[in-house]
C-alpha cells in the first residue's frame, strides 16, 4: 500500500514540517515556537504532561486550529492554506473521544473515510469499496461491520475510527491518545497495528500518555512541556531523568525495561517521607547513609530510600537480579557476586565495610538460604537495624536452625516495621536533624510503631 | 440490501402511501366522495391525458375546494419534516426542530404585525410576505449573534435561538394587546391552520420547495459526516462552517416558506424525522427523502382530522396534541444525546 505514490518530492524532505509554531486558544498561548520535522514512514510520539499542548499540536497539524504564527507543511503544502477537502487527503485524525451518538453501522462509519475522495454528485466507486474492505480487515473490525457503532465497546469503537482513518488513505495519520481507553492487551495490539502501518510507509504522529508504550513503539519522541518542544529524537535520548523531572515536575527513574529492552520510566512518590520538598531536592544526599540487605522485596525500599534523599548502598546480591538492576539504574553502590553464587568472604567483607559506614541497615523481608546467610550475619553488626517483616521467618528460612538463631538475635535489636514504614523508621534511626524538630507532625504517628533498637540515640 | 435499493424501496412505498392518503382525504368532508371517484377526478385533471366521466360537483369539490388545501398540507408537511431532519442532524440533537433558530417566532411577529399594525404591502400576499421576510431575517440575525470570527458553535446558536425566541414572544404578546378586533384572526394564525387555502399559495411553495430540497439532498452525505462532530467532519474533508451556513440558510428558508403560509404548525418537524430515524436509521441519504414523504402524509392526515370534526380546529392543535405525548415518550424511553 502506497498512500502517496504520486508525490515525487525529495525523499529527504520531511513529510511533516512544523516551523516556529505558535498557537493561542481563547487568548491563552498553548504552543510557543514549536519546531519539528517528521520524516516519511516515521512513528513519532508526542509525550508530555497534561496541558503541555499535545492535542493542540495534533489539531494544528490537522488544520483544525489556525496558528497565531509559524506554519505546518505536509508534503510541501502549507496545510492551513489548503481547502479542507485537499487537507483531508493528506492528514487525518483519530480522536481521543470515540463517542458516536447516532446509530450508523460500522461499515457506514468507515465509508465516511472516503468522503474527501468523492465529489458531491459522484457515486461510490470500486476503489472506495476496496479501501473500506481493506481498512475493515486491517483493523479486525470486519466481523462487526454490520453492527451499529453505538453497540460497540470503547476499544472496538477506537478500532472502527482507526479503520475510518485508514479508508481515508492519507499519507499522514494523527492519533490522539490511541491507547487511552484500551486495556493493556488492546493497547499493545493497537500500537502493533500502528507499527505495521508505519512499516507500510505511513507516517504517524501520536499523542501517547504512557511513556513506556511511547518509548517502546515510537521511532522518535517529541517531548512537550508548557507549550514548548523541550526534547526530540530517539526515545532513550528524550526520556532522560532530568528531562522527565523538568517536564513532568515529578521524580522518576528511567531504566531499561527488563523484558522489552526499551526505555522504561517509573514515577516515584512526590517528596520523600515528610520531607515536603519539591522535585529538585532529592539530589542532596544529606539524609544519612543506609545499607539495604535483601532480595526482590528490597527493590521498593531502594527506590523509596533513594527518593527520600538517603545515600543508599546495597548487597550483597547476585548480578542480574532485580535488586542489582534497580541499584544499577539508581546509581546505588552495590556489592555483587556472580549469578547463582553465594556470598563469599570477600563480598562479606565488602558488605561489612558498608554497614559500618552506614547509620542504619534495612533488612528486607527476604528468603534466607546458605548463599545469603552471610548478609544476615553482617547486618547483625550494624548500629541500628530496621527489619521489614511481613511473613514469619520460618516460612522463608531455607538455611536451618543456625539461620533462625541469627535472625532471632537480629530481630531482638531491630525496629520491626511493615513495608510502608521503612523510610520513616530509617529517618528516625539516622536523622539527628529530624529528631531535633519536636513539632514534626509525623513523628507522633511514627511513635506508635515499634521503637526498639534504632531509636537508641534519642 | 444496499442503501440505494433501500432508499428507492422506502421512497416508492411512502409515495404510494401519500397518494392513498391524498385520495382518501379528498373524499372526506361535509360531502363524502368515494375514493374511486376521487381517483378518477384526479387522473382526469387538466395536465393529465386521461378523461374519466365524473359528476361535475365531485370535480368542483375535489379540485377547487379540497385539493388546494390538501396539496398545501402535503408541501408544508414535506418542508417542515425536511427542515426538522436537517436541524436534528445539524445540532446533533434528536430534540431539535425547524424553528429552533427562531424562524417560527420571526414569522409570527411578521404576520401578527401585518394583521395588527396598519402596514401596507405592494403585493397581494402581504401577510405571507411579511411573515416570510421576518422569519428569514430572524434566522439570519440569530446566526450573526452566534457567529464570532467566522465560527458558529452550534451550542451558541441554539442558546441565541432560545433567547431571541423569548424576546420575540414578548413582542408578539405586546402586539396581541394592541390587536383589538383582529385578536381572533391573530390567534387563529398563531395556532397554525390550512383553511382558506388558495392555489396561489400552493404554487408559491410548490415552486420554491423542489430546488431547496434538492440542495439539501446533495448535502446528505456532509450531514452524515457532521453527525460525527465538527472537528472530525473537518478532518474528513467537510468545509464545516460553509456547510453549516448552507444547511442553516436553506432549511430556514424552507421553514419560513412553510410557516409564512400556514402559521406555526408545531411538532411535525420534530416527530416525523425522529420516527423515521427509528425506522430507516440515521443515514441522511435515506432519512431525508423518507422523512419528507412521511411528513407530507402526516400533515395531510392530521389536517383531514382537523377539518372533519363537527367544527374545524386549527391543524396546529392536532399536531401538538399528537406530538407532545410522542415527544414525552421519546424523552422517557430513549437516551437524549447531545448538549
Amino acid at each position: 500500500m502506497s498512500p502517496d505514490a504520486s508525490d515525487a518530492s525529495d525523499a529527504d524532505e520531511p513529510l511533516v514540517g512544523i516551523d516556529d509554531l505558535c498557537v493561542s486558544l481563547g487568548g491563552t498561548t498553548i504552543l510557543r515556537g514549536v519546531d519539528a520535522a517528521v520524516g516519511r514512514g516515521r512513528f513519532v510520539g508526542l509525550v508530555g504532561p497534561n496541558g503541555a499542548g499535545k492535542t493542540t499540536l495534533l489539531r494544528t497539524i490537522a488544520g483544525a486550529v489556525d496558528p497565531a504564527s509559524g506554519r505546518v507543511t505536509v508534503a510541501g503544502e502549507r496545510i492551513h492554506d489548503l481547502h479542507s477537502k485537499a487537507a483531508s487527503r493528506l492528514v487525518t485524525t483519530v480522536p481521543q473521544d470515540t463517542t458516536v451518538a447516532f446509530e450508523f453501522d460500522v461499515r457506514t462509519v468507515v465509508g465516511m473515510g472516503r468522503h474527501p475522495h468523492r465529489s458531491r454528485i459522484g457515486g461510490w466507486t470500486e476503489a472506495d469499496t476496496t479501501a473500506v474492505e481493506r481498512a475493515l480487515d486491517r483493523t479486525d473490525t470486519a466481523r462487526f461491520a454490520d453492527r451499529p457503532v453505538t453497540t460497540l465497546s470503547g476499544g472496538e469503537r477506537q478500532r472502527v475510527l482507526l479503520a475510518r482513518a485508514l479508508a481515508q488513505e492519507t499519507p499522514v495519520l494523527l492519533l490522539d491518545e490511541p491507547t487511552g481507553s484500551l486495556d493493556i492487551n488492546h493497547q499493545v495490539r493497537t500500537l502493533e497495528l500502528v507499527g505495521e502501518l508505519v512499516a507500510d510507509g505511513r507516517t504517524v504522529i501520536a499523542a501517547i500518555h504512557d511513556l513506556d508504550l511511547a518509548a517502546r513503539y515510537c521511532d522518535e519522541l517529541l517531548l512537550l512541556s508548557g507549550g514548548e518542544a523541550v526534547a526530540a529524537g530517539a526515545p532513550a535520548s528524550v526520556l532522560t531523568e532530568p528531562a522527565v523531572r523538568e517536564a513532568f515536575d515529578a521524580r522518576a527513574r528511567v531504566a531499561r525495561h527488563p523484558v522489552t529492552g526499551s526505555v522504561s520510566v517509573t514515577a516515584l512518590p512526590a517528596g520523600g517521607h515528610d520531607r515536603g520538598g519539591g522535585a529538585g531536592d532529592r539530589r542532596e544526599k544529606n539524609a544519612g547513609r543506609v545499607h539495604v540487605v535483601g532480595d526482590n522485596d528490597a527493590v521498593r525500599h531502594l527506590y523509596a530510600l533513594d527518593a527520600a534523599g538517603f545515600e543508599v548502598s546495597a548487597g550483597a546480591v547476585n548480578e542480574g537480579s532485580a535488586v542489582a538492576e534497580t541499584a544499577r539504574s539508581l546509581g546505588i553502590d552495590t556489592v555483587t557476586v556472580p549469578p547463582f553464587a553465594g556470598v563469599d568472604t570477600e563480598a562479606r567483607a565488602a558488605v561489612a565495610r558498608r554497614i559500618e559506614a552506614a547509620g542504619c541497615v534495612v533488612v528486607a523481608d527476604m528468603a534466607v538460604g546458605s548463599g545469603n546467610l552471610p548478609n544476615l550475619r553482617a547486618a547483625r553488626d550494624a548500629d541500628r537495624i530496621v527489619l521489614v517483616e511481613t511473613r514469619p521467618f520460618a516460612a522463608r528460612n531455607h538455611a536451618g536452625a543456625a539461620a533462625a538463631r541469627s535472625y532471632r538475635r537480629l530481630r531482638n535489636r531491630a525496629t520491626v516495621v511493615d513495608h510502608g514504614d521503612v523510610v520513616g523508621a530509617v529517618a528516625d534511626a539516622v536523622g539527628t536533624d529530624r529528631t531535633s524538630d519536636p513539632v514534626a507532625p509525623e513523628s507522633a504517628t511514627r511513635a506508635t510503631t515499634d521503637r526498639g533498637g534504632c531509636d537508641t540515640d534519642r | 440490501m444496499s442503501l440505494r435499493t433501500r432508499t428507492v424501496a422506502w421512497s416508492t412505498g411512502l409515495t404510494g402511501l401519500l397518494a392513498a392518503v391524498l385520495v382518501v382525504s379528498a373524499g372526506i368532508g361535509p360531502v363524502s366522495i368515494p375514493p374511486a371517484t376521487v381517483a378518477k377526478v384526479l387522473l382526469s385533471a387538466d395536465p393529465l391525458p386521461l378523461a374519466f366521466d365524473t359528476p361535475r360537483t365531485s370535480r368542483i369539490i375535489v379540485l377547487d375546494v379540497r385539493l388546494p388545501r390538501i396539496a398545501l398540507a402535503a408541501f408544508v408537511g414535506l418542508a417542515l419534516a425536511t427542515a426538522g431532519t436537517v436541524m436534528q442532524g445539524f445540532f446533533r440533537n434528536p430534540m431539535a426542530d425547524p424553528s429552533i433558530v427562531g424562524v417560527s417566532s420571526g414569522a409570527a411577529v411578521g404576520a401578527v404585525a401585518t394583521i395588527v399594525l396598519p402596514i401596507a404591502f405592494p403585493f397581494g400576499l402581504e401577510l405571507q410576505g411579511a411573515a416570510f421576510l421576518a422569519a428569514v431575517l430572524t434566522a439570519f440575525g440569530v446566526y450573526l449573534i452566534a457567529t464570532r470570527s467566522g465560527n458558529t458553535p452550534t451550542a451558541t446558536l441554539l442558546l441565541a435561538g432560545v433567547a431571541v425566541q423569548t424576546f420575540l414572544g414578548a413582542v408578539i404578546s405586546l402586539l396581541l394587546l394592541q390587536s383589538g378586533r383582529s385578536l381572533r384572526r391573530v390567534v387563529y394564525w398563531l395556532m397554525g391552520h390550512l383553511g382558506g387555502t388558495t392555489w396561489a399559495e400552493v404554487w408559491m411553495i410548490a415552486v420554491a420547495l423542489p430546488p431547496l430540497f434538492t440542495i439539501l439532498l446533495f448535502y446528505a452525505r456532509d450531514l452524515n459526516v457532521l453527525l460525527l462532530g465538527e472537528e472530525e467532519a473537518d478532518s474528513l474533508g467537510v468545509d464545516v462552517e460553509r456547510t453549516k451556513r448552507i444547511l442553516l440558510g436553506v432549511s430556514s428558508v424552507v421553514t419560513a416558506a412553510a410557516v409564512a403560509v400556514t402559521g406555526v404548525i408545531g411538532f411535525v418537524g420534530l416527530i416525523v424525522p425522529h420516527g423515521m430515524r427509528l425506522v430507516v436509521g440515521p443515514d441522511h441519504r435515506i432519512l431525508l427523502p423518507t422523512s419528507a414523504l412521511a411528513g407530507a402524509s402526516f400533515l395531510v392526515a392530521t389536517d383531514t382530522l382537523a377539518r372533519s370534526g363537527p367544527a374545524e380546529i386549527p391543524v396546529g392543535i392536532v399536531t401538538a396534541a399528537l406530538g407532545a405525548p410522542f415527544f414525552l415518550y421519546l424523552l422517557r424511553s430513549r437516551e437524549v444525546t447531545g448538549l
